[in-house]
């Protein structure tokens, strides 16, 4: 099975402050991860590796540095790691980096299936999966819980859903996003470390995947991001104190006028 | 302070760190509660291949020395020594095949125990054979093509949990020291069994028992190395890892500093925190002090050892009685440090106070340690 996995650095979530006067993200000394819910993609994929046989191939659009992820994807068990790095990318909202990407898988090849996160932690959309499949004009299945079964031509999932999940039988080949309950990650092999050190990074820019230099990067890109704030506190906090019984009766009194 | 470790050394440590900070740490608590064996974590690290560091490449391992394992070891024992211990054990047990086991006898074994698929695990200690291993009683006689060994092995970590046990028995009562051998025996073997899992004050999630022989048959190639060089064989194996339990001293005594660091910084006493207070920081900087010259002296011996040199007994018994009697010390300090909720099982370092006595006794007790140094002391200054 050929799996293409698409991933994404974002900061740090237990690092992101906002700066306050401009309510942007601040950047600036704040650690890069592999957003979270990509790697219980990639985790998803190696497991169907060995299961099916078959090779992974990991996918990022991002600054030069972004090659940190594709190599941390290398040391839990990916094979090829692919860049698409190009300035002209910069700015790219959901709908452009969606078209960027599905040149670049063009240029990867045949593949079976494509997995996605969820979502990623910093733009928090989870718009670029389905966006990707609607380029790819392949099937796409969202918040994927569990792969019950897979085979060389078609699997069958359990879907996310608020009061339960969905069980569905998909033909390949497809695009799935994942979310966390899907697996545990794997911590990073030695041999895996070793190799992705060594391993070679293909570059793709945006003449190399034969982007239309008017659907990337901002221009490109329909949508804006006009004003970034931290929301209001609405909830009120209550310590109650003395005995259970008073705590109870304190407790029953402050509801009681939303009954 | 920077030790220089190399690319792959540093890969180790991270490896190590990441199993520790997000696996073990989260558990230790847990499997202490209820002497639980940490199997799931022993296979999270098979799958990153640490139980391969000692073993060379042709099996499958990675082919690292002594400061490799040291380095895996530290962190580990960072988070819980009990699952460390359980990780260094299997290691243990396949040294003696490491060291003088047949090439037949290595392709059958080690690539099992470098993947993580099987763990192994050492039996010498007896009820009369503790610091004095001359007192063994344990016996394999030959009969045929069989080895028929009869005795009880106490005390044996892995044991119950491992499928490779690499065991010494008198094969000769007549011959004294030259008349012990080493053995492999497999879980599963007639005649072969293991104890219930003993009480133990700490590191209690790693499993040991006693292994019982009654009449157990073994093919006759399981014999390590030659008939009656069994404690020879014990004395490298033991020379080669007490680092590592050094080792586990060192990550034990780093966790406590931690968590009384961290503390001292959070609790106000008279409107200040504790850090503040002259008498809590000496503590600390002591605790900090010994940890690094343990360290230093640790690494040292380790490359030193990894130079395969023939005084590997004195420096191996040295980095062991020094980082396990600091990390006793250190962790006894940061529950002073921490007061009464240092004593309570809230909070992790009564369980590392539990765990660290052990490294004083195991693996040859500190006093045995000190006997091996002097007695290398009286031959070096005997020559001149």
């Amino acid at each position: 099975m050929k799996i293409i996995v698409c991933i994404k650095q974002v900061p740090d979530a237990k690092d992101v402050r906002l700066d306050p006067k401009t309510n942007t993200l601040a950047r600036e000394g704040v650690q890069s991860i592999m957003n979270p819910y990509d790697q219980h993609a990639v985790e998803e994929a190696v497991r169907l590796k060995e299961l099916l046989g078959g090779e992974v191939t990991v996918l990022s659009m991002g600054p030069p540095q972004a090659e940190e992820v594709l190599r941390q994807a290398i040391s839990c068990g990916a094979d090829h790691a692919v860049l698409v790095s190009d300035r002209a990318f910069a700015g790219a909202d959901t709908w452009a980096t969606s078209y960027t990407l599905a040149k670049a898988v063009n240029v990867i090849g045949a593949f079976d299936l494509l997995l996605c996160g969820k979502q990623a932690i910093d733009g928090d959309t989870a718009q670029v999966g389905p966006g990707l499949a609607m380029r790819l004009q392949i099937p796409y299945v969202t918040c994927v819980q569990k792969v019950r079964q897979a085979t060389d031509s078609g699997l069958i999932l359990e879907r996310m859903m608020d009061d339960g999940y969905d069980v569905l039988a998909v033909d390949l080949p497809v695009l799935l996003t994942v979310v966390k309950d899907i697996n545990e990650p794997r911590v990073p092999s030695l041999k895996g470390k070793m190799r992705a050190k060594k391993v070679e990074i293909r570059r793709l820019t945006a003449a190399d995947i034969g982007a239309d230099p008017a659907c990337i990067g901002l221009p490109g890109s329909p949508t804006q991001v006009v004003k970034v704030f931290p929301p209001e506190a609405r909830c009120q906090r209550a310590v109650f104190t003395g005995s259970l019984d008073e705590q109870i009766k304190q407790l029953v009194d402050s509801l009681h006028p939303y009954l | 302070m920077d030790y220089f470790l190399s690319e792959e050394q540093k890969m180790i440590v991270e490896i190590a760190r990441q199993i520790t900070d997000e696996r073990i740490i989260p558990q230790r608590a847990e499997l202490d509660e209820n002497d639980a064996f940490p199997r799931a974590i022993l296979n999270e690290m098979a799958q990153a291949d640490l139980f391969g560091i000692p073993i060379p490449e042709e099996f499958g391992g990675f082919g690292g020395g002594c400061l490799d394992i040291v380095l895996a070891l530290e962190q580990l024992g960072r988070g819980c020594i009990g699952v460390g211990t359980a990780f260094a054990a299997s290691s243990l047990g396949v040294y003696p095949i490491l060291i003088a086991g047949s090439q037949e006898m290595r392709e059958k074994y080690l690539s099992d125990v470098a993947s993580g698929r099987k763990f192994a695990a050492f039996g010498l200690t007896e009820a009369n054979a503790g610091s004095d291993a001359s007192g063994i009683q344990t016996t394999a006689v030959l009969d045929g093509d069989e080895w028929v060994i009869n005795g009880t092995k106490q005390w044996i970590t892995n044991g119950g949990e491992a499928q490779i046990y690499t065991i010494v028995a008198i094969t000769d009562r007549s011959r004294g020291a030259r008349g012990a051998s080493m053995l492999v025996v497999e879980e599963g073997d007639p005649g072969f069994s293991c104890g219930p899992k003993e009480k133990k004050m700490g590191i209690r999630s790693s499993s040991t028992t006693e292994l019982i022989f009654k009449d157990c048959r073994i093919p006759k190639d399981r014999l390590i190395g030659r008939k009656g060089t069994g404690f020879i064989t014990v004395m490298k194996t033991l020379d080669s890892s007490r680092p590592g339990i050094a080792a586990l001293g060192l990550g034990l005594a780093q966790g406590a500093l931690d968590e009384a660091a961290t503390y001292a910084k959070q609790r106000v006493q008279f409107g200040k925190p504790i850090i503040a207070f002259q008498a809590v920081q000496h503590m600390l900087a002591d605790m900090a002090i010994q940890l690094e010259a343990a360290r230093a002296l640790v690494y040292g011996a380790a490359r030193h050892i990894d130079a395969h040199p023939n005084d590997m007994s004195k420096v191996s018994s040295m980095c062991k009685v020094f980082a396990t009697d600091m990390a006793m010390k250190v962790a006894t300090d940061a529950v002073q440090v921490m007061g009464g909720y240092g004593y309570m099982r809230e909070y992790p370092v009564e369980k590392m106070m539990r765990d660290a006595k052990i490294l004083q006794i195991y693996e040859g007790t500190n006093q045995i340690q000190r006997n091996v140094v002097g007695q290398e002391l009286n031959k070096e200054y005997g020559r001149t």
